[in-house]
């Protein structure tokens, strides 16, 4: 160490070889993006949301007058409720999937690479508009899955007909993107101790204790970790609900991105779509703020 | 005993089995789809295999429903998709390699600034970003999908940092002692060793923005500019219930991700939760 300090302490290459200059260099990339593709957007759009604004036209100064019309906005006002519904359903059932399959999958067999395989591929293609394309046919009033229902008996059943199961496609197709949570899970299955479970099973506690007692508090960091991406990731859904549903049938899952990407770009109401958009993040961070707060009392760390 | 075993274990790959192939049906009823008659697609009669195997849905669907082919989609997506994952291996190592080595002042800053734009929603950013693309005549050009990603994108910073952190730090005072500076450090130490979480990198960013949808839809307003994403969906709208055709593209579309995947699944499989764990 004392030779390198030599070497560099006091030269020419004394300011360039400073942790200072060397690390800002290296983080000049986020620091420019950060600047200027998330902090001035982020004052814009504040300042456009007290604003009527639309692409061409100067911004003219509303005040509160976004925010007040919001509260009375039904169409807005639906979009949270549904949404919030579309994630409360939608991200436990991702996660289960994610840590049953992630368990199932740990006995060691020699097809367990190929099984994980197999079932990551929903994930690798799962946010394309092709799946998306698909999606809306499978599930469509003349594809195999309401096909498969009807021969149970239900007459005249179809998804993006009805108000009340026009989520469900979209929800599933969601869970079935478990992909990348059963492998976070799996590695963090992997670290638990070998020992825990042959303790617990030399003083007899069964199969659900077990998982209750052991398995459960060990992974509920990453439990922490997975439901807090699945959220975030769940409130911005938008390629499904614009391609299968466009929102539709009457607005049952018109989902918040959705209606801001509507609200901004079909019908021009830039400042008004902002002004949404801050409801939406103030919502998510007081959602994932209320579990941070919670994690103390479920999160159980080692050391 | 060990018949027992031998019982439990089939029983085991079974379960496994039959329940992977639902999770691959519908991407598998998509391919077979695409060499079906139309009327062979959809309805109660639809037989699963097709009664004759129609290859036509594909130079059909290639053709386009516009003057231009998809040829042209595809080589947009391949512009955008390659140099987007070339930007964001570079930017994101290089901010990795900052955040994690070097200690710079305002580093814990940057850090929380990172984190904080990893799980801020695109929605607040989306208008005001189109804004200054707008502003700027970069609307209707390639750059607003490719620039940013040489600026770094946070997920991959982040999963890269803590990569490098896994790395014992005497490897930097070894090679200090033998005469590397901070640069030659990161080009001969790390970058090096980083190997397979750029290769999640590579994997994971292509597909993500093969598959963007959303950023095409904003900045991409030209059909000679549509990228694959985009383009299938034009197409969806305008070829009404003509499927063959679509999911005929739709299939194609998806070649490039899975040829990645089949390629690098080995490194990916550890990759992905390599830095996810320990955070």
């Amino acid at each position: 160490m004392q030779a390198t300090k030599r070497r560099f302490g006091k030269s020419a290459n004394g300011f360039w070889n400073n942790d200072n200059t060397v690390g800002y260099l290296f983080a000049l990339p986020f620091i420019i993006s950060f600047s200027l593709l998330t902090l001035v957007p982020m004052a814009l759009s504040l300042y456009y949301s007290f604003c009527s604004y639309t692409i061409g036209a100067s911004p003219a100064w509303l005040g509160i007058e976004n925010f007040f019309n919001l509260m009375r906005d039904e169409t807005f006002l639906n979009s949270i409720l549904v949404t919030v519904q579309y994630v409360a359903i939608g991200v436990p059932l991702k996660l289960v999937f994610a840590l049953l399959i992630a368990m199932l999958l740990t006995k060691p067999t020699r097809a367990q690479g190929f099984y994980r395989a197999v079932y990551y591929i929903p994930s690798l293609i799962g946010g394309s508009v092709a799946v998306a394309l698909v999606w809306k046919q499978l599930f469509g009033s003349r594809g195999p899955i309401v096909g498969f229902i009807t021969s149970l008996g239900a007459e005249n059943f179809n998804f993006f007909g009805s108000t009340t199961w026009a989520f469900l496609p979209l929800v599933l197709c969601n869970a079935w993107q478990f992909g990348s949570s059963m492998l976070i899970f799996a590695s963090g299955l992997k670290q638990i101790p070998k020992d825990y479970y042959e303790a617990a099973e030399i003083d007899g506690a069964h199969v659900f204790r077990r998982f209750f007692s052991i398995t459960l508090p060990c992974l509920s960091p990453i439990i922490l970790f997975n439901l807090i991406m699945q959220l975030i990731s769940g409130f911005m859904t938008f390629t499904q609900a614009q391609i299968i549903t466009d929102g539709g049938p009457n607005y049952a899952t018109n989902y918040i991105a959705l209606n801001i990407f509507k609200e901004g770009f079909a019908y021009q109401h830039m400042g008004y779509a902002c002004a949404q958009s801050w409801i939406m993040l103030l919502i998510m961070a007081g959602i994932t703020g209320i579990i941070f707060k919670t994690s103390s009392h479920w999160t159980y760390y080692e050391n | 005993m060990k018949q027992r075993r031998i019982a439990i274990n089939t029983i085991y790959h079974l379960f496994v089995i039959a329940f992977g192939a639902l999770m691959v049906y519908p991407v598998v009823w998509m391919i077979i789809s695409s060499f079906k008659l139309k009327s062979e697609i959809l309805g109660s009669e639809a037989p699963f295999w097709p009664t004759t195997w129609v290859w036509q849905n594909y130079p059909d669907g290639w053709r386009g429903s516009g003057s231009l082919t998809f040829a042209t989609y595809f080589r947009n997506s391949a512009i955008v998709s390659v140099l987007g994952t070339l930007g964001t291996v570079l930017s994101s190592a290089m901010v990795s390699y900052a955040l994690a080595r070097v200690k710079f002042a305002g580093r814990k800053f940057w850090f929380t600034a990172m984190i904080m734009t990893m799980l801020l929603p695109g929605q607040v950013l989306m208008i005001p970003q189109y804004i200054i693309w707008n502003r700027l005549n970069l609307v209707g050009t390639f750059i607003p999908l490719i620039l940013p990603k040489f600026l770094g994108w946070p997920f991959f910073i982040y999963m890269m940092m803590q990569f490098i952190r896994g790395l014992p730090k005497e490897l930097d005072e070894a090679a200090m002692i033998d005469g590397c500076n901070k640069y030659s450090i990161f080009f001969r130490v790390i970058l090096p060793l980083l190997g397979p979480s750029i290769i999640t990198t590579v994997v994971i960013s292509f597909y993500w923005i093969w598959d963007d949808y959303m950023g095409p839809l904003l900045y991409l307003s030209k059909p000679g500019l549509y990228t694959v994403s985009l383009a299938i969906k034009g197409f969806a709208d305008a070829q009404g219930t003509n499927f063959g055709p679509m999911f005929a593209m739709s299939s194609l579309s998806l070649i490039p991700v899975f040829l990645l995947f089949l390629f690098f699944n080995r490194y990916l499989m550890d990759g992905v939760t390599a830095g996810s764990v320990k955070g």
